[in-house]
């Protein structure tokens, strides 16, 4: 019995993992944490109070509303991270993804590979943040676990494009960018940390296309159960077109880069 | 016969090697690697023009040439990591295009730059090297541990890969090319960068490879390389096989036995018209000296069956040169014979 071609690929991508997991972990368990605290219980308790929030946030409180959107943010954030300089260390620093191009292993089966390792990575992180909400009365839910599988997809949605136009790269320089002015403002604006019916009507529809806000939408509304049916299957559909497009694109990259 | 059998010499080669026979390269029974009117292009750039060659089982074989003269191309393509452009490739008689995975499993690769995984130990970066062919845990650790004996680094088995010597990551690689236990090793510029010492000891490890009957095949441009590894190698300019034959062989058809090197003048300093006429004057006095002569900015070499008999004879014409070295023959000749140039290091 031979180990799927894929398998080989992501055993190799653990392997590296494994001698900087408590790094990643930490981060995932810490950084929601701290957001939770400062901003879920700390600006919570200002909102909660001098707003009606059953109003402006469909009778959450801001806890509430916060903390399920911190899996999808979090899935974004290392996600995308370990799309940048990683993936471009395999093209183009380290060359881990040419020396496998040089087995049996084909531009497909790394690109395959590397996908499933991203799925098992940002797992790994949101199951950090679930660790966490699973801490605080209002979201320990049973909820979480379909909320985890959803933040995975979310995260695979930044993945394989990021992955996609790192493997056409020779240097880092539009990382910063691709994080200042694509994640980060995702991030801030993306509906985590208040609905985007709060942004102005322009920002509105950018706000729709973007795979944060939908994976968002599907955490929170697995959590804390308030999101219908016909939209679960929007946020997918959503989420599915950014992972299979970036996918086929990096099917398409990876060749290139590994087969001129 | 096909039109690319038994091609010569000069049908290659623009300065058209003077009485050269037919040179066969190719119709090697059983070869390992079969090439026909293999070409490489990269847009308009055309990086590998049309070659034939075979290499033959157990065979040391040598792509030799400057940067740029395409071996590196060639190399790619016989890796199966770059689709070729026209022609036929077989490696044990498999098409790359089709069987590509099939053929990298019983081929091991030592890329031009080392492509460790830094972050692991010596002995991971085989082991998942090993895991890339499906080579069970088990078994890629006993081949991991016999493989570090054999390139020596047996004691820095649990040591990350970093802090080695650019000598010793070369040997892991090497290593870690061996896992998949393969029939042919592709080298590409084994020893580029480094030290006197640590090439020694890489061409050892390599011959003992060659004695176990593992079929080699290396790219170069270092002459001293070729000469110590290669059965038969091909002389690569522009894209073109120029000249094709065993180190020896090839020096002896296009090269005399010995060279005479003689530097005319010190740096000059001031005067540069004047020396250019001094210079000139001493090469027409030394004009007809040995059977060739090629001038080069810094020396003269003068291509002669007895170069110390030719020394004499430059003496006696009255030409007193600043230096002069009498050395046999080496492929640096032969490539500057064939290309009008010399290899760039």
């Amino acid at each position: 019995m031979s180990t799927p071609t894929i398998v080989r690929v992501w055993e190799s991508e653990f392997a590296v993992y494994r001698k900087i997991w408590h790094s990643h972990v930490l981060l995932a368990f810490v950084q929601p944490l701290l957001y939770l605290v400062g901003m879920g219980l700390g600006v919570g308790a200002l909102i909660d109070v001098n707003t009606d929030s059953s109003v402006s946030l469909d009778g959450l409180t801001y806890f509430e509303f916060l903390a399920p959107a911190l899996l999808a943010t979090t899935a974004m954030i290392s996600a995308g991270q370990a799309s940048l300089w990683q993936v471009l260390d395999g093209f183009f620093w380290g060359n881990r993804y040419r020396a496998m191009a040089a087995t049996p292993l084909t531009p497909n089966d790394v690109a395959s590979g590397l996908t499933l390792w991203h799925a098992t990575r940002t797992l790994i992180g949101v199951a950090g943040v679930a660790a966490v909400l699973v801490l605080f009365d209002d979201t320990r839910s049973w909820g979480l676990l379909v909320a985890v599988p959803a933040a995975v997809l979310t995260g695979l949605a930044f993945a394989l494009p990021i992955t996609a136009w790192s493997s056409t790269r020779y240097g880092g320089g539009s990382f910063p960018t691709i994080i200042r002015f694509g994640l980060l403002p995702m991030f801030l604006f993306g509906g985590a940390f208040f609905p985007i019916t709060e942004l102005p009507g322009w920002l509105q529809p950018v706000a729709y296309v973007t795979p944060l806000w939908h994976g968002i939408e599907l955490c929170r509304g697995a959590v804390i159960d308030s999101v219908s049916a016909g939209n679960v299957a929007v946020h997918l559909a959503v989420l599915g077109a950014y992972i299979f497009t970036g996918w086929a694109a990096c099917r398409i990259t990876f060749a290139r880069r590994l087969a001129p | 016969m096909v039109a690319a059998a038994g091609f010569t010499i000069a049908d290659r080669n623009g300065r058209g090697a003077v009485g050269v026979g037919p040179v066969r390269s190719i119709d090697v029974p059983n070869a390992v690697i079969t090439a026909r009117d293999l070409r490489k292009e990269f847009g308009d750039f055309v990086a590998v023009d049309g070659i034939d060659f075979d290499v033959a089982p157990g065979e040391s074989f040598g792509f030799l040439g400057p940067n740029g003269a395409g071996k590196t191309s060639t190399m790619r393509m016989i890796g199966c990591v770059s689709p070729i452009t026209s022609g036929t490739l077989r490696i044990f008689g498999l098409d790359p295009e089709r069987d590509g995975p099939a053929i990298r499993a019983r081929m091991g690769v030592v890329p031009q730059a080392d492509q460790l995984d830094s972050e692991l130990t010596v002995v991971e970066n085989l082991i998942i090297y090993g895991r890339y062919f499906d080579i069970p845990r088990a078994e890629c650790r006993r081949r991991a541990a016999e493989l570090l004996e054999f390139v020596q680094l047996a004691e820095r088995a649990t040591e990350r890969v970093d802090p080695l010597s650019g000598g010793m990551k070369r040997r892991l690689t090497i290593a870690r090319s061996l896992m998949s236990e393969p029939d042919l090793l592709l080298l590409d510029e084994p020893t580029t960068g480094l030290d006197p010492q640590a090439r020694h000891i890489l061409w050892d490890r390599l011959y003992r490879l060659k004695q176990r009957g593992v079929t080699l095949v290396l790219t170069t441009h270092y002459m001293d390389e070729a000469e110590q590894l290669c059965d038969r190698l091909v002389v690569m300019d522009g894209g073109r096989i120029v000249a094709e034959g065993s180190p020896r062989g090839l020096i002896e058809q296009h090269a005399t036995r010995e060279v005479l090197e003689l530097r005319l003048h010190r740096d000059t300093v001031g005067d540069v018209a004047g020396q250019a006429d001094r210079d000139a004057a001493a090469l027409a006095t030394i004009d007809g000296i040995g059977d060739r002569q090629e001038v080069l900015p810094d020396r003269v070499l003068i291509y002669a069956h007895d170069g110390e008999a030719a020394l004499a004879e430059v003496h006696g014409r009255g030409v007193e040169p600043v230096g002069s070295l009498v050395r046999r023959s080496s492929l640096e000749d032969v490539f500057l014979r064939l290309t009008g140039r010399t290899l760039v290091d």
